[in-house]
């Protein structure tokens, strides 16, 4: 019987399908379930890997020794392995290579909104894009055998809507696929530049021969429904153009979205009197589209913005409005996401707040620390930023600026990018106070094991990263561990290390709320010693509003955490159990 | 094609609604798509989901006008959802109100009467999902009871749901939900 899977299951069905032997990668949504996934297939290697570099190489080496490996991650994520991505395009795949990258328009949880397809051309790798999730797993299948066939890395591009969409799938066995055979091959494996000139060559034809392919492969489709209407369009675009289209238009529905098939499409825009390219993003197929001298409507009519709808298609296309709808008459408040109760980065910012410093933030839950009233956070750039960045910061503007500036990194993030930054204060004699948040997991995600819980993505244990040997071991010598929830202490902590003359690290050390092994208890409940001075709601905690000018306590939110007693100067917050 | 959208804040068990929701369509025949919202966004923020089934589902999301129901946890979302119900369709919302960011640090009031403000407008169902949740046995059932009260306004057969209900929950769990099911069904 087919099943409900969400886009990344099937991915991960896909390639467990293909007799995928490793798999490697760093979370990131809406990537995250694919690997997640792939711990259900116990004859599979999966690891979270410290970053998606690491990851593609842990891939790349399982390849070239022979087995189908596969690294996933998000659009950014993509550029973190960009450097050796764009090598093994020259090297090729022994065993089946793919990558997996997923795109976010609209940005549900992305800090820019780029388009990977980009990526595909610059770096020669083929690229393949499924529409839903039947796609997900056949094309990941597809991958794996192409890439062995035409000895190349292949790309299969994912959106939000792809990933975390349900549809049925069909489940197949596994194909029970041998390790190739590993030989030492200098002249294929060794990129130097004598190597690396007679590979291009290769990489080169290789493209005109993937190109030939895709003229006729299945995984393009061209739909004729009798229409002077075209559309040309791939991924989740078909199923929005589809259902708002429906049988109207004809469809060139592109599966291999890189090398384009260019003939298939001079001879779809020939049988068609208006062609419309529609693809979320850039202008990608359209440019190219263009390029070959022909006449199509792309952005013209569409936006580079955001996610599409089928209602903004048939707009666009057939000039009919949508349904109709009632609209809100007034404007209502916007609930943007906020740190859980009882999350250990409240007592962070809080301090941050209070003591006005500039906060070179990063990636994670974190970043939330941006948001109002804690509105803690200057800068986020990218994964690891944080601590490189505010070493700019306090070159440009000197030691004074330096004492009113921290670091904030999460344990993973530091594992994943922040280390080298550290490396680079300690080198370049800069006098930063890092804080690394150790909640014990990587939180935004949704709770994924990294080298500092001590587990695998399997659950096992396993050795720990240390961070303090590890910050000693680079070169700093003022390293302070504190809890975040001990505002006193935690602010005597911050002033003293920001101070200081010297390198340090501050790990704020408390788990994420949300994890089983936390177990606070009760709730909080504001008493009649309340003197309304509303201290209390600085530390932005979901739990706590004001009703009639009064503070109160919801609590169905508060997990009893304790954090707001500790903000409390009039002792008005007791704790009362379940 | 039926198009459901399940609306709530972060951490309110609106996926595990959407999962019921789109295996008891599967059981019925149906094509289904689901589409769910991960990440960021699941940390106290709203969050939103869309069941759709029918003959052959094409887009996993619906459009503004094209919803025949909205299941709402939460008021406010409801009230956000509102643009989404198609002309004639229907609404079933939990009376339960969190209040968001802006309404806590007071830079914008949590709207007035939603509840009339949305009677006025469309086919409104409101419950206090929570009670019938206690009532069932376990406050963290308010999903299922909205999935009873839900299921009564779709064309899937009562059997249809129990026995889905049977095969997505946990054994230990079961009898309070089917419970909690039939408080909402009855409701």
């Amino acid at each position: 019987m087919k099943q409900l899977m969400l886009g990344n299951a099937a991915v991960a069905r896909g390639a467990y399908e293909a007799g995928v032997n490793v798999v490697a990668s760093y979370p990131g949504t809406p990537s995250t379930e694919i690997t997640e996934n792939m711990v259900k297939y116990e004859d599979v290697y999966v690891e979270w890997s410290p970053n998606e570099k690491v990851a593609a190489e842990v891939a790349i080496g399982a390849s070239i020794a022979g087995a189908r490996s596969m690294s996933c991650m998000k659009h950014v994520g993509l550029n973190v392995m960009a450097d050796p991505v764009f090598t093994v395009s020259y090297i090729g795949a022994n065993g089946g290579l793919v990558f997996c990258v997923a795109d976010d328009p609209g940005m549900h949880s992305s800090q820019n909104e780029q388009d990977s397809r980009h990526y595909a051309e610059a770096s020669k790798i083929m690229m393949l894009e499924p529409s839903d999730s039947e796609e997900c797993k056949e094309f990941t299948k597809q991958a794996f055998a192409l890439s062995e066939e035409y000895d190349t890395p292949v790309f299969i591009r994912l959106s939000t809507r792809v990933s975390h969409s349900q549809s049925l799938v069909e489940l197949n066995d596994r194909e029970n696929i041998e390790l190739k055979p590993y030989e030492k091959n200098i002249a294929k494996n060794v990129m130097m530049p004598g190597n690396a000139i007679k590979r291009h060559v290769v990489v080169e034809e290789r493209i005109k021969n993937l190109r030939e392919l895709s003229e006729n492969s299945p995984l393009n489709k061209v739909e004729m429904n009798g229409s002077k209407i075209g559309v040309i369009t791939s991924g989740i675009s078909y199923m929005y153009a589809k259902e708002a289209l429906g049988d109207s238009v004809n469809y060139l529905k592109l599966g291999i979205v890189y090398p384009l098939c260019e003939d298939l499409i001079k001879k779809f825009c020939a049988e068609c009197e208006i062609v419309y390219v529609v693809e979320e993003l850039d202008n990608y197929i359209e440019k190219h589209t263009k390029a070959l001298g022909l006449k199509v409507i792309g952005k013209e009519v569409f936006t580079l913005l955001g996610e599409y709808t089928p209602a903004m298609i048939k707009k666009a296309v057939l000039k009919e409005d949508g349904a109709p709808s009632v609209e809100i008459e007034e404007q209502i408040p916007v609930r943007p996401p906020v740190m859980c109760p009882g999350c250990p980065h409240r007592g962070v910012f809080y301090v941050l707040k209070k003591l006005g410093l500039t906060v070179s933030g990063d990636i994670g839950c974190y970043t939330l620390g941006a948001v109002a009233p804690l509105a803690s956070v200057d800068t986020t750039i990218c994964m690891g930023a944080s601590v490189s960045a505010a070493l700019g910061m306090a070159k440009a503007r000197g030691p004074e600026f330096n004492k009113k500036l921290v670091s904030v990194i999460g344990d993973s993030t530091f594992m994943h990018s922040g280390i080298t930054g550290l490396v680079d204060i300690v080198y370049n004699k800069g006098n930063n106070t890092v804080i690394i948040l150790d909640n014990s997991i990587t939180g935004m995600t949704g709770h994924q094991d990294n080298p500092t819980t001590g587990y695998t993505i399997r659950g096992e244990k396993t050795n720990q990263v240390n961070l303090i040997t590890l910050c000693k071991g680079i070169g700093v010598e003022n390293i302070v561990v504190a809890d975040p929830f001990d505002l006193k202490n935690f602010e005597k902590i911050v002033k003293e290390e920001t101070e200081r003359e010297a390198p340090s690290v501050i790990i704020a050390q408390r788990p994420c709320a949300l994890l089983k092994s936390v177990k606070y208890t009760g709730h909080c409940k504001v008493t009649d010693k309340c003197k309304n001075c509303k201290m209390c709601m600085k530390i932005g905690c979901p739990a706590i509003s004001v009703k009639n000018n009064a503070v109160v306590i919801d609590t169905n939110l508060c997990n009893g955490c304790g954090l707001c007693m500790n903000v409390c100067p009039f002792e008005a917050i007791e704790k009362e159990e379940n | 094609m039926q198009n459901i959208m399940i609306v709530g804040v972060g951490g309110q068990g609106t996926l595990l609604a959407s999962r019921i929701l789109g295996n008891v369509a599967i059981q019925a025949g149906y094509d289904v798509k689901v589409s769910e919202v991960h990440g960021m966004s699941q940390r106290g923020g709203s969050v939103v989901t869309y069941v759709k089934y029918g003959e052959k589902v094409h887009s996993p999301i619906i459009d503004k006008g094209e919803a025949d129901i909205i299941l709402a946890f939460e008021m406010l979302e409801a009230y956000r959802a509102l643009p989404f119900l198609k002309k004639g369709g229907k609404m079933i919302v939990n009376n339960q109100k969190i209040d968001p960011m802006p309404v806590i640090t007071g830079a914008m009031e949590y709207p007035e009467n939603i509840e009339g403000k949305l009677k006025e407008k469309v086919d409104l169902t409101i419950a206090d999902a929570l009670s019938l949740a206690l009532e069932a046995g376990n406050a963290k059932t308010v999903n299922v009871v909205l999935i009873g009260i839900m299921a009564k306004n779709t064309n899937i057969k009562y059997e249809q749901w129990i026995e889905t209900i049977k095969t997505t929950v946990p054994e230990k769990l079961l009898e309070v939900n089917l419970k909690a099911f039939d408080l909402g069904y009855n409701h």
